[in-house]
């Protein structure tokens, strides 16, 4: 047994698809206990903001402003605002206005500030500019107001009984703020969803939800398969054709099928994440049983079952321990594909709107569901999608590499 | 010049068939025998023959299609596990290779101890069981305090049939089946299992009825010799009788293929290539 | 003085296991065989004959790893050579090797004749199936097998069938040495029978020059050796010929090999068959000394001193112990071994 778990942490693919593994575990449970917020809160008002780090404007203006002197500021803020693109649409609109082009230089930003302020006007009419196009320059002239001025902010605060405004400070150009004093900083590494949740939080809780569906519908699926292939292997006759019958039914029934069936007859209020983990595990045991089935019966006619009968024990004592230590090594690596073939189908089942309700908790299939329906895709909202597929692609990859390199230490036969 | 040793074992018309229609094969086809009390008893035959078949039946390890088998003159009824128990209790085996016929997850002493409680013992201290296994193991020239809680693989292969000699020495039962009992030993260790095996049949009067392919030691160890080919018995009598003066064409031929030291090993004999063999 | 087909000297090849333990499973081997002349080596499962088979033919992969020693086919020394010159060149046309249960060599989805041409194939790209269809044919006839062999599936044929199939097919080249390990332990007595006469007649025909033949039955080995070899973990310790080994053995250990043989003739059961306690050594870490030492009923404190070397008599006799043969003989009168 000790060499046998030995050989096992020898074996490279196991060990990198248990360390993969263990790693993701590990992120489900330390994560929740560091960042304590409700996965399913809305804290956006507005879908799929951007990753990124969300600075509380309000209390990055009370806090202690400190003069940095940079030479590449002015350069920046202008380049913000005035990007490459802009520049180019500029040109553009004065070459269609009838600047000649070699007054036009886009690289020389004061030049074409200039240029654009004597020329611009709202109302002239370009041949062959559309509405949109007008309004886009419209918003952009007024976008580069105050760009290359080098004037205080003025911060005014309302006084209530007059209206009027009070000067309550400035703003230089020249002021920084350090970001662990301000009050309100929000890291969202994914930004948002469709509703305004924060997309690594749920994430990591969908994951969790996940893990723990795969691992109730793989554990029930193993216990079924090998219970059934136990005793139709072992018992044989009519035992054996009564099982063999029921399984070859489930295996004519596509069983994603049956599952989405099964998972729209309950209805949306009784399915909870157990249940449908439930439903997984009934469906999904053929390929165990059949597969336990041939095992024992491979191993009913040894030796060592013999000598036990000779012994006088019983057909229970026979199969619990003659058989089954004997297939254990089989059966851990069935669990392994069932607990991963479990979360494949929940991500399904609930990418076609039928996992588990919708309102209790996130899981995989779910966030997948509900990108695709906001057309996260389509919008170029990646991170609504994209780390889900890793995180699914991941949990099956480092579980089928540990299924690999179980099969090696099992089966020398098969190892390189 | 009547018999005066009382019959053991027997058979009669005992056959075993396999599949249906088309596809049965007759692994053992209406087969008579009698074995004696205290009679060592070899059954001769090549791979294919049926013996294999025929020790199952007779240890009611798998069923019989036709035929009967009758223990100590009575018929044999194992139709409940009640019944079956009782039969082991009289009629037990030792199999070609000692590995596997250890459950390699249990250790050694489970083995001994299956055998105590089979005979009621299941109820003593565990000081007389320690001292019964250790007696066993003692018979077979093992020491119990070396072996116990060991696992199967920690064990020669010498080591690990003595013990399934042990286990028969703690049940005693009337009749022992050793299928090819030391065709997986080393030559040099072959002795010792013989001379146990005799011994045992010595002390307690046990029938042994050996299964294997080989006829010189079917010759070196049994009373009696049946050979069997194709599921049925073509010849048996004495072991001088069969293997010094065999009668059939087949018993001849077995015997004439087998390398000789002291006589000429006549090579002409080979038989003509016949399509299909 | 005949010629000398196969010498081999202090040879030494050792497994390295996945732990990277080292196994020595042949320690400093030497034999010689001529030409016209079988070999016989025999010993029980894990003395190292399989390994020693190998070893012979040169060609070493891991984890079987060569360590010192000369193998001579015919003249030509082959030791350490590259394992793939020794396939292009040795393999089949010098030395050929038939392993245990050789009949599995046989694809079951292909006729013999393919067997056939994908062999010599390999050996001379440029043979036409035609002149590969003659060669067998001619090869199978004067060995007393069918052609229409040729023409089958191995399904069709006999586990015997198909060994001496792939007996012939080992020998198509005309290689001057053939080493055929435990050739006929699968089969029945009737097939074995077949398979012997066969390799005897493979020399008489002029397929090969000389036999090395390896297996646990000695009387198999007796019929078929002229010289008999006995190894003990991994080294030789009796030499002799086929008469003086099996009947005068001298070493302790061929002495209770010799006399565990069970023949069916007249006078074994009146013969009490000697058993030797105890087991082989573990070849991880042998004992210092004589190998044998630790089972030997006429062991001394010397034995396990130091290395003990090949006693040789007159005439090719020798066994590896440091009692002199007529210590060895009187004590074996005495003990009424």
């Amino acid at each position: 047994m000790k060499h046998t778990i030995q050989q096992v942490f020898h074996s490279g693919k196991f060990v990198f698809g248990f360390s993969v593994f263990v790693a993701i575990l590990l992120i489900v449970i330390v994560y929740p206990l560091i960042i304590t917020d409700a996965p399913l809160d809305i804290i956006s008002q507005g879908t799929f903001f951007e990753p990124g780090i969300y600075v509380n404007v309000y209390d990055s203006i009370g806090s202690q402003p400190y003069t940095l002197n940079l030479d590449d500021a002015a350069a920046n803020r202008i380049a913000g605002r005035l990007g490459d693109k802009e520049r180019l649409d500029m040109k553009e609109w004065l070459l269609a206005y009838g600047v000649p082009e070699n007054e036009i230089d886009v690289a020389d930003t004061e030049q074409l500030l200039g240029l654009w302020e004597n020329h611009f006007d709202p109302k002239a009419s370009i041949a062959g500019m559309t509405n949109a196009q007008r309004n886009y320059y419209i918003r952009l002239n007024a976008s580069l107001g105050g760009l290359l001025s080098t004037e205080e902010a003025i911060i005014a605060a309302k006084d209530l009984d007059t209206g009027t405004l009070e000067e309550k400070g400035v703003v230089a150009q020249s002021d920084y703020v350090n970001i662990n004093e301000v009050a309100n900083v929000r890291v969202l590494p994914l930004g948002t969803d469709n509703f305004g949740r924060d997309v690594l939080t749920e994430l990591v809780k969908a994951t969790g939800v996940s893990l723990q569906i795969g691992f109730v519908a793989g554990i029930i699926a193993t216990l079924i398969g090998l219970t059934l292939g136990l005793l139709a292997g072992y018992v044989g006759g009519l035992v054996d054709d009564v099982i063999m019958f029921v399984t070859n039914l489930f295996t004519v029934i596509p069983t994603f099928v049956l599952l989405i069936l099964i998972s729209f007859s309950i209805g949306q209020e009784k399915r909870g994440a157990f249940t449908i983990a439930v439903v997984i595990g009934f469906t999904s045991w053929v390929w165990t049983a059949r597969a336990v089935r041939s095992q024992v019966i491979s191993l009913r006619h040894r030796d060592h079952v013999n000598l036990s009968k000779l012994s006088g024990h019983s057909i229970a004592y026979i199969i619990v321990a003659d058989i089954l230590p004997y297939i254990a090594s089989y059966v851990v690596m069935a669990l392994i594909l069932q607990i991963s073939s479990g979360i494949l189908a929940e991500a399904g089942l609930s990418i076609l709107g039928l996992g588990p309700r919708t309102t209790e908790v996130p899981t995989l299939g779910l966030m997948m569901n509900w990108a695709m329906i906001y057309q996260a895709q389509i919008l170029g909202k990646w991170w609504a999608y994209l780390p889900v597929l890793v995180t699914i692609a991941l949990i099956t990859f480092s579980m089928n590499l540990m299924n690999t390199g179980l099969d090696q230490v099992f089966n020398p036969a098969l190892r390189d | 010049m009547p018999d005066k040793r009382k019959v053991c074992l027997s058979g009669s018309g005992l056959t075993k068939v396999f599949g249906f229609g088309r596809q049965k094969t007759v692994a053992v086809d209406h087969v008579d025998f009698s074995f004696y009390e205290g009679e060592v008893v070899s059954i001769v035959g090549e791979s294919g023959s049926g013996k294999t078949t025929l020790a199952k039946m007779l240890l009611g390890l798998i069923g019989t299609t036709e035929g009967e088998v009758y223990f100590q003159g009575k018929k044999r009824d194992i139709s409940t596990q009640k019944k079956r128990l009782e039969y082991w209790r009289n009629i037990q085996a030792i199999f070609q290779d000692p590995f596997s016929s250890y459950n390699i997850f249990h250790k050694i002493d489970a083995v001994l101890l299956d055998c105590i409680n089979m005979r009621g013992g299941r109820k003593l201290p565990h000081a007389k069981k320690a001292e019964m296994m250790a007696h066993a193991c003692s018979f077979v020239n093992l020491k119990f305090e070396e072996l116990t809680n060991k696992y199967p693989f920690e064990l020669s292969g010498g080591q690990q049939q003595r013990l399934m000699i042990a286990r028969i020495f703690l049940l005693k039962p009337k009749i022992l089946l050793a299928d090819e009992p030391t065709s997986m030993i080393d030559a040099c260790s072959r002795a010792t299992i013989l001379d146990m095996l005799m011994q045992l049949r010595d002390e307690i009067g046990m029938t042994i009825i050996f299964i294997t392919h080989d006829i010189g030691l079917a010759y070196y160890v049994s009373d009696s010799v049946y050979i069997m080919e194709r599921g049925r018995f073509v010849e048996h009598g004495s072991a001088d009788d069969v293997i010094l003066r065999p009668k059939g064409a087949y018993t001849k031929r077995l015997i004439d293929d087998v390398p000789k030291i002291y006589e000429e090993w006549d090579l002409s004999t080979v038989l003509p290539y016949k399509h299909g063999g | 003085m005949s010629n000398v087909m196969l010498e081999v000297k202090d040879l030494t090849t050792k497994y390295i296991t996945r732990f990277q333990e080292d196994i020595y499973a042949v320690d400093h081997v030497s034999l010689k065989v001529e030409e016209g002349k079988t070999l016989g080596i025999s010993g029980e499962s894990g003395c190292g004959k399989s390994t020693l088979a190998l070893s012979l033919m040169g060609y070493y992969f891991p984890p079987l790893h060569y360590t010192c020693g000369e193998i001579i086919i015919d003249g030509c020394n082959i030791s350490g050579m590259d394992p793939d010159d020794v396939r292009k060149s040795i393999l089949g046309t010098e030395i050929s090797y038939i392993p245990q249960s050789a009949m599995n060599a046989l694809n079951p989805t292909q006729k013999v004749i393919h067997f056939i041409e994908d062999v010599i194939q390999a050996h001379d790209p440029y043979q036409t199936k035609e002149e590969i269809y003659e060669l067998a044919r001619g090869c199978f006839e004067s060995l007393g097998l069918p052609a229409s062999v040729l023409q089958q599936y191995p399904v069709e044929l006999s586990g015997g069938m198909k060994q001496r199939t792939v007996i012939a097919t080992s020998v198509i080249l005309f290689p001057k040495v053939l080493i055929a390990d435990e050739p006929s332990s699968a089969l029945d007595v009737t097939s074995q029978k077949m398979v012997i006469k066969m390799l005897k007649n493979l020399m008489e025909n002029g397929f090969i020059k000389s036999l090395i033949f390896i297996t646990h039955e000695l009387p198999l080995l007796y019929n078929v050796a002229d010289d008999i070899m006995v190894m003990y973990a991994g080294q030789i310790v009796e030499k002799g010929t086929a008469k003086e080994v099996v009947f005068d053995p001298l070493h302790p250990y061929a002495k209770g090999l010799m006399g565990s043989i069970i023949v069916p003739e007249e006078g074994l059961r009146e013969c009490k068959l000697t058993a030797i306690p105890g087991v082989p050594p573990n070849l991880k870490n042998p004992p210092f000394g004589c190998r044998f030492a630790e089972r030997c009923r006429y062991a001394r404190p010397e034995c396990t001193a130091f290395s003990v070397g090949m006693r040789d008599l007159e005439r090719g006799r020798a066994y590896r112990c440091i009692l002199s043969e007529k210590e060895l003989r009187d004590a074996y009168r005495r003990g009424g071994q």
